[in-house]
């Protein structure tokens, strides 16, 4: 299968679980908390005109504020972590949390040290883990897919709060 | 024979305590008061580049701590007369722990800056009349007298948050404010902080805050196995992965004492090429996201995302990982060779189409001719690497210069412009593109036959450099090996360099161009705050 297919199917499905939760689209805001930017790389191409998710209805948006979903890359250096915690809280309820890359996960090989974090997680609470060094564009658009699923668990608690 | 070394060798003959020369590095133990003038004369006399500025901390072991000042020694026309040269001189000086403080050169050499500033930072060690002795990579929040580099300060430990200032330049003046940018960023980038004080449109100043990303690189390889070193200097700065790697393992297998494969030096240069390719065109499609040709910046994206998957074919991982160790490389190549010069010879017709619709387009010179200048003398004297450095007029490659894997057998060009600015920037990228895939063809098309690595098993204790030329510059390892264990790495990724120019290119430019300034210049966060 080429990659273009393989697209256009994995799409087609985001497409429909972010009409049947959203309405619409699903609004992400990225967010570097000490990546290599190799996991800015792979981000990046998910706009190319390969994958071009805006077609599925996913949208990377400039302020966090117009954000469903944060996804976080890098394993959260002492540098970042206010800055994190300043976009998550800037970010509305219900939001959802995806730690992207080995570093995002667990700290991948820089660890927990002094100046890295070991994980997204110690720090907030993630909803989805899409592990690879860097993942490649089509293992976020799955992270994405499950993280949907998450989103509409979330709505529904919501109600029944409500 | 090395006329720099000589001449060091005459004029400073008291001043040297002794020398060492290791292949083309000479290293000369100098007494401390000796550096500035040394440096000096290396620097403004013999027009030698300050490449680095590191310590190592040898108290365990010789009682002291040690600085290197790290020159660039290239062949060179001055007074109408090649002065031959080829290979890097090392000045040390040795610091007292009870006297931990050094002469800054910075005034003498712009370029000394920020190394004097991360020294004092990560190892405690002051540098006296440093015209700007803030804090450069701790933030205002990092304990004082805790200094991560040193070999009694554990990796682990989590250092409380104390309460502290930064205090930034201030621009006053009658219609002067401030913009204040980042460290999260509007776009997909990494982060970092700026702040532009501006009358009107026009940039007055702008001060760039960085090392949000710091990871603690350089203390992480002293703590994990030479194996695992391998990956770690893949992601030091991701999209530059293999120049970082192969710098990496050149250095390790100097001190090796090994000469690794033909067959394994054509292949690293062939990855080199390919990494050099996808960062260009990223750079030419950020370049023209930015100028709003929309057109041109889906068209340079659709080829980068063609190497990506061409790397992912040949090599299977998209950047390129996981395909360098000491000793040579881990996988052979040599059944893709069609299909990469399938993929190349289609690569370049289209992209010389691209080019040539954006460099005919009247709203891009627009907006790229005259914007971000960056002079000559400006480049120079903060060492500005790279494509942005041949744009300046600097006539600079570590691929000629101080060859290595196998460019000293290919026949390539290296494209140098004089203006400066994005245009000339843009143009640089767009000849290497084409240079780039020259080296690859003729890499393939010579690819000697043999083994892909050879196993390096003990390492005798030493110290080495290993350089590559990544898409960004000139990049650096220098590596001490001490029973099998890295005792000191130093990384000196090209953006370390070349950010500082950056709050050169946008004076007086408005604030709108500011991110085609940025992005012309193609700086790593995380390869500068490791
Ligand atoms: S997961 Fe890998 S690619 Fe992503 S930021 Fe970490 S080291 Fe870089």
């Amino acid at each position: 299968m080429t990659v273009e297919t393989e697209i256009e199917i994995m799409g087609q499905h985001l497409n429909e679980r972010i009409k049947k939760i959203f309405g619409r689209s699903l609004h992400i805001r990225e967010v570097d908390a000490g990546s290599c930017n190799g996991c800015e790389v792979e981000v990046n191409a998910l706009s190319n005109p390969i994958y071009d998710i805006e077609r599925f209805g996913l949208h990377i948006v400039a302020s966090p504020r117009h954000a469903d979903m944060l996804l976080v890359t890098g394993p959260v250096t002492r540098n970042m972590e206010l800055a994190l915690l300043k976009t998550y809280n800037a970010t509305p309820e219900p939001k959802l949390v995806a730690a992207m890359g080995s570093c995002a996960c667990n700290g991948g090989i820089f660890g927990n040290t002094y100046a890295s974090g070991g994980g997204v997680d110690k720090f907030l609470p993630v909803d989805v883990y899409i592990p690879g060094c860097p993942p490649r564009p089509q293992a976020v658009i799955f992270g994405l897919m499950v993280a949907l699923d998450k989103f509409d668990q979330k709505i529904k608690r919501m109600e029944v709060k409500a | 024979m090395n006329e720099h070394t000589d001449a060091v060798r005459k004029d400073f003959k008291s001043e040297i305590l002794d020398e060492n020369i290791s292949g083309s590095e000479t290293y000369f133990r100098v007494k401390e008061d000796a550096a500035v003038r040394i440096c000096d004369q290396l620097y403004h006399r013999m027009d030698c580049a300050l490449v680095s500025i590191f310590a190592t901390d040898r108290r365990k072991k010789e009682g002291c701590f040690r600085i290197h000042y790290l020159f660039s020694s290239e062949n060179q026309l001055q007074n109408d007369r090649v002065q031959t040269a080829n290979g890097f001189i090392i000045i040390q000086i040795d610091i007292a722990e009870n006297a931990p403080h050094f002469h800054s050169v910075t005034s003498r050499v712009p370029a000394a800056n920020w190394y004097e500033r991360e020294i004092q930072d990560m190892f405690g060690l002051i540098p006296v009349g440093h015209p700007d002795p803030r804090r450069l990579v701790n933030f205002e929040d990092w304990p004082p007298k805790s200094y991560p580099l040193r070999k009694d300060f554990d990796i682990r430990t989590k250092p409380e948050r104390v309460k502290g200032e930064y205090t930034y330049r201030r621009v006053e003046g009658e219609g002067v404010y401030e913009i204040l940018v980042g460290p999260v960023h509007a776009g997909v980038i990494e982060p970092g902080h700026f702040r532009f004080s501006v009358a009107g449109e026009p940039v007055l100043n702008l001060e760039i805050r960085h090392f949000y990303t710091h990871k603690g690189v350089e203390k992480l390889f002293e703590n994990i196995t030479l194996d695992k070193a391998v990956f770690l200097a893949e992601r030091i700065s991701g999209d530059n992965s293999v120049a970082h790697v192969v710098a990496f393992c050149q250095a390790v297998e100097k001190i090796a004492g090994v000469d690794i494969p033909p067959r394994a030096r054509y292949v690293r240069t062939i990855l080199m090429e390919l990494e050099r390719l996808y960062n260009h065109l990223g750079d030419i499609a950020g370049i023209a996201t930015d100028v709003a040709y929309a057109f041109g910046a889906a068209h340079a994206n659709l080829l980068k995302e063609e190497i990506l998957q061409l790397n992912e074919i040949v090599t299977g991982s998209r950047l390129l990982r996981g395909m360098n160790t000491i000793g040579g490389v881990r996988r052979d190549i040599g059944d893709k060779k069609d299909i990469i010069s399938q993929k190349l010879s289609a690569f370049r017709n289209d992209f010389r189409e691209l080019m040539d619709l954006l460099f005919a387009s009247p709203s891009v010179a627009d907006r790229i001719e005259t914007t971000g200048r960056i002079y000559n003398d400006i480049a120079k004297g903060l060492h500005v690497v790279g494509p942005a450095a041949r744009a300046s007029g600097i006539d600079r490659d570590t691929r000629r210069d101080h060859p290595y894997a196998a460019y000293p057998d290919l026949k390539f060009k290296v494209p140098v412009l004089k203006a400066g600015d994005v245009n000339a920037r843009t143009r640089v990228r767009a000849d290497e593109v084409y240079e780039s895939i020259g080296i690859i063809e003729q890499a393939l098309s010579r690819l000697p036959d043999g083994d892909i690595k050879i196993s390096v098993k003990e390492i005798h204790d030493g110290y080495a450099l290993g350089y590559t030329e990544a898409p960004r510059g000139e990049t650096l390892y220098w590596v001490m090996i001490e029973n099998n264990r890295i005792e000191r790495c130093k990384v000196r990724d090209p953006s370390f360099c070349n950010w500082l120019a950056i709050e050169y290119a946008v004076l007086d430019n408005i604030v709108p161009d500011f991110p085609i300034i940025n992005k012309s210049l193609s700086l790593s966060y995380s390869g500068n705050d490791m």
